[in-house]
């Protein structure tokens, strides 16, 4: 069985179609990457898939782990496994980082049927994490991505995705503003996180981050379908020549009607 | 409008038999500085009535179900509290505790430890009784009854309440606690409490007001203080409402800065139907600091009206405002900051904020700045916000594994945390945290949309004007 099955996946935000049909297979294990002009829908793939409210889905299924994702509210989704590092994360005044981590580290074990962790426990663990992302101790006390600089907040998504140890991680352009220092961080912090049973969903408009995060697999998403599936040579193919020559031929592929 | 005036009036009448049978017995009636305050009070009461929504200071409250009301003075009710009764209400370090029941000090329930040399914690009326010097220098000095039928109301019968008087340079690290108590009443009943804190140069202490309801009833807590913060003092205050929601509660702090003296109010408003909260500093001396902080949450019908009024009287003064409302069912929050800066209060440094979050649709809002400035080398700005819970970061929160709820919890508490974030680290501090996070609990108990589990709670003040 594979971890994620997309079926025929159609999306609707405010009344435009973004999604027109995705088909997509990722078994645990494999690194994919989804890359795709602006506006081509990788970031509402995305957010459907950690189930955002504000996305409607129209037809398609998808499953995860054998589960019927589409039915499950965010949090369901973030219990059975699903990590989403935010291509914008949110900054939260009043609320410090580790309480929060905890917290929601301390949901998911609840959900799983295993103990809760207490504080003594979780800081070790969250101190050693901070370390591999090459993260500032100062983080520990404030409060979630409050102040935080570009590269601090993605760093903090990678942080979060260590301690949560999801089954399936999608990084919505996590890449975009990195400056070389914290994309190669970013990078270790996930590539320390390849693991068979783990599947990731890289999704990036520019090829530079999958030099560091090599993936299995490269689809390339063009007005809401994937036109191209290939190996990491795809992505090399689309650094040289850009998106132009696909949007073409899909524009082509179209009826005539549309 | 004439029979806007003449309703006014035939209420104010229903007092007179009142206060014509409490003026001859109340304690101090013999003395004659203190008889001619509560006339001249009361007559200035039946000069104006009640205020209606066309006197612009009341604008957003109405409060003719008050007016309509026969109140009655509260009776010898003591018998009714017992000391297990009031195990709840404790705060831990405090450094004393007056108890007061439907107004009247109960001194076997009030708790009294080791106070430094020069503090002095009564009752107002004990104090009467003595005939205690600072009382003709300080009580009924600083209230502005003119403006305030309220406030004239409760000069009227002004008889007891807390009586603090802090020495000069006296440190205490704990806080005086001051409970006022309103136990069930079967019939619609009024109780007065008058509040005296004197503290004297360069003493610091922290004082707690905190009003809480027993049982249910009709019942007006028309309470006003005088604070007075002496030169180079350090003072914070606290207003804790907690009564149910049935309950009016009118407050007033009337805060008299000397030079240099830094007074904190913080005000909770968690509880009460028809509340109230009248907070007015005068910075009366130069270099005075000044801190306005407070919190409201309401839900069901509750009506919580906050009412600033900073009046900067001296050069170099600052002071800052921050208020924020949480506001739920079908609750009515209000804030109406205004602030004064006299012709001399030159280099004045003044700040008010008013931030509100609406968790449902029919819950509501008014916010008001009013700004009058009289001097021209001042730095005056105001602002306000009304939002709803981010859906952002509820679903940040969400997409971590945290439930709606518990994450809606988050978000509230954060919000009302920048208002605890404000209080001086203590016990106090520590009270307070408490009572807002049970609070928030046990308000934030349904997601939006779905019933509270309470049902419909209080009466509509609206309706009942």
């Amino acid at each position: 069985m594979s971890l994620l099955e997309i079926k025929n996946l159609h999306v609707t935000v405010a009344g435009h179609e973004i999604l027109k049909g995705i088909d997509l297979t990722v078994n645990a294990g494999e690194v994919h990457s989804i890359m795709g002009p602006n506006g081509s829908g990788k970031s509402t793939l995305a957010q459907v898939l950690s189930r955002r409210e504000t996305y409607q889905v129209t037809g398609g299924e998808v499953s995860f782990n054998g589960k019927d994702l589409l039915a499950m509210k965010p949090e369901e989704a973030a219990c059975e496994g699903v990590f989403m590092a935010f291509q914008y994360p949110v900054e939260i005044p009043g609320i410090g980082n580790t309480y929060f981590l905890r917290s929601a580290l301390n949901a998911i074990r609840k959900y799983r049927g295993e103990e809760e962790m207490d504080a003594m426990d979780f800081l070790p663990m969250f101190r050693e994490k901070l370390k591999l992302l090459e993260m500032d101790d100062r983080l520990v006390n404030r409060s979630v991505n409050e102040g935080f600089s570009g590269g601090e907040k993605k760093r903090n998504e990678i942080l979060q995705m260590a301690i949560l140890q999801p089954k399936l991680a999608i990084l919505d352009e996590t890449d975009s503003g990195l400056d070389i220092d914290a994309l190669r961080s970013v990078a270790q912090g996930v590539n320390a996180m390849r693991s068979p049973e783990r599947a990731m969903l890289v999704v990036t408009h520019y090829q530079r981050l999958l030099n560091y995060i090599v993936p299995d697999f490269v689809h390339v998403l063009v007005d809401g379908r994937i036109v191209r599936s290939g190996g990491p040579e795809l992505a090399l193919e689309l650094e040289e020549k850009g998106y132009s020559p696909m949007e073409e031929q899909a524009r082509q592929s179209l009826p005539a009607s549309a | 409008m004439g029979k806007m005036v003449t309703t006014a009036i035939q209420n104010v009448e229903t007092y007179l038999g009142s206060f014509s049978e409490f003026s001859k017995q109340a304690a101090g009636h013999s003395l004659p500085w203190l008889r001619k305050l509560r006339e001249d009070a009361f007559e200035r009461f039946c000069e104006t009535g009640f205020p209606t929504t066309h006197d612009e200071d009341w604008r957003f409250t109405n409060v003719a179900a008050i007016a309509r009301t026969q109140f009655a003075l509260a009776v010898d009710l003591q018998g009714r509290v017992s000391d297990s009764d009031l195990k709840p209400w404790r705060v831990e370090n405090e450094a004393v505790q007056l108890v007061f029941v439907d107004g009247q000090f109960a001194r076997e329930l009030s708790r009294f430890g080791s106070l430094p040399k020069k503090v002095t914690v009564s009752s107002l009326k004990e104090e009467i009784a003595r005939s205690a010097p600072a009382l003709e220098a300080h009580l009924g000095r600083y209230l502005n009854l003119e403006r305030d039928a309220f406030c004239a109301l409760n000069t009227a019968f002004a008889e007891d309440g807390a009586f603090v008087q802090v020495g000069r340079g006296v440190v205490m690290e704990a806080p005086i606690h001051l409970l006022f108590v309103s136990t069930a009443a079967s019939s619609p009943r009024m109780v007065h409490p008058r509040n005296l804190l004197i503290f004297e140069r360069e003493s610091q202490a922290t004082v707690i007001e905190e009003y809480i309801s027993l049982g249910a009833g009709t019942v007006l807590c028309n309470t006003a203080t005088e604070l007075v913060a002496g030169e180079n003092s350090t003072v914070s205050h606290y207003m804790i409402e907690r009564e149910h929601q049935d309950a009016f509660n009118i407050s007033t702090l009337r805060i008299q800065q000397e030079r240099s003296a830094n007074v904190a109010s913080h005000s909770l408003l968690l509880g009460g139907g028809l509340v109230r909260n009248n907070v007015h500093p005068v910075l009366a001396g130069e270099g005075g600091e000044c801190l306005i902080n407070g919190l409201f949450v309401g839900n069901g019908r509750q009506h919580l009206d906050n009412y600033m009024h900073v009046e900067h009287a001296s050069p170099h003064c600052s002071s800052r405002q921050f208020y924020n409302g949480i506001l739920d069912g079908k609750s009515h929050g209000v804030f109406h900051g205004r602030i004064v800066v006299h012709k001399d209060a030159q280099k004045t440094d003044a700040k008010q904020t008013n931030r509100n979050l609406l968790l449902s649709d029919d819950a509501q809002i008014d916010t008001k700045p009013q700004l009058e400035i009289y001097a021209d080398d001042v730095k005056c700005t105001h602002g306000a916000t009304i939002g709803q819970i981010e859906e952002n970061a509820l679903f940040y929160l969400r997409s971590r594994g945290i439930d709606e709820l518990t994450a809606r919890r988050f978000l509230l508490m954060a919000f009302a945390g920048e208002c605890l974030d404000r209080m001086k680290p203590g016990p106090a501090r520590e009270h307070a945290g408490r009572l807002v996070h049970e609070h928030l609990l046990s308000v934030a108990n349904h997601l939006p949309g779905q019933p509270s589990g309470e049902g419909e709670i209080g009466r509509n003040w609206e309706e009942a004007g």
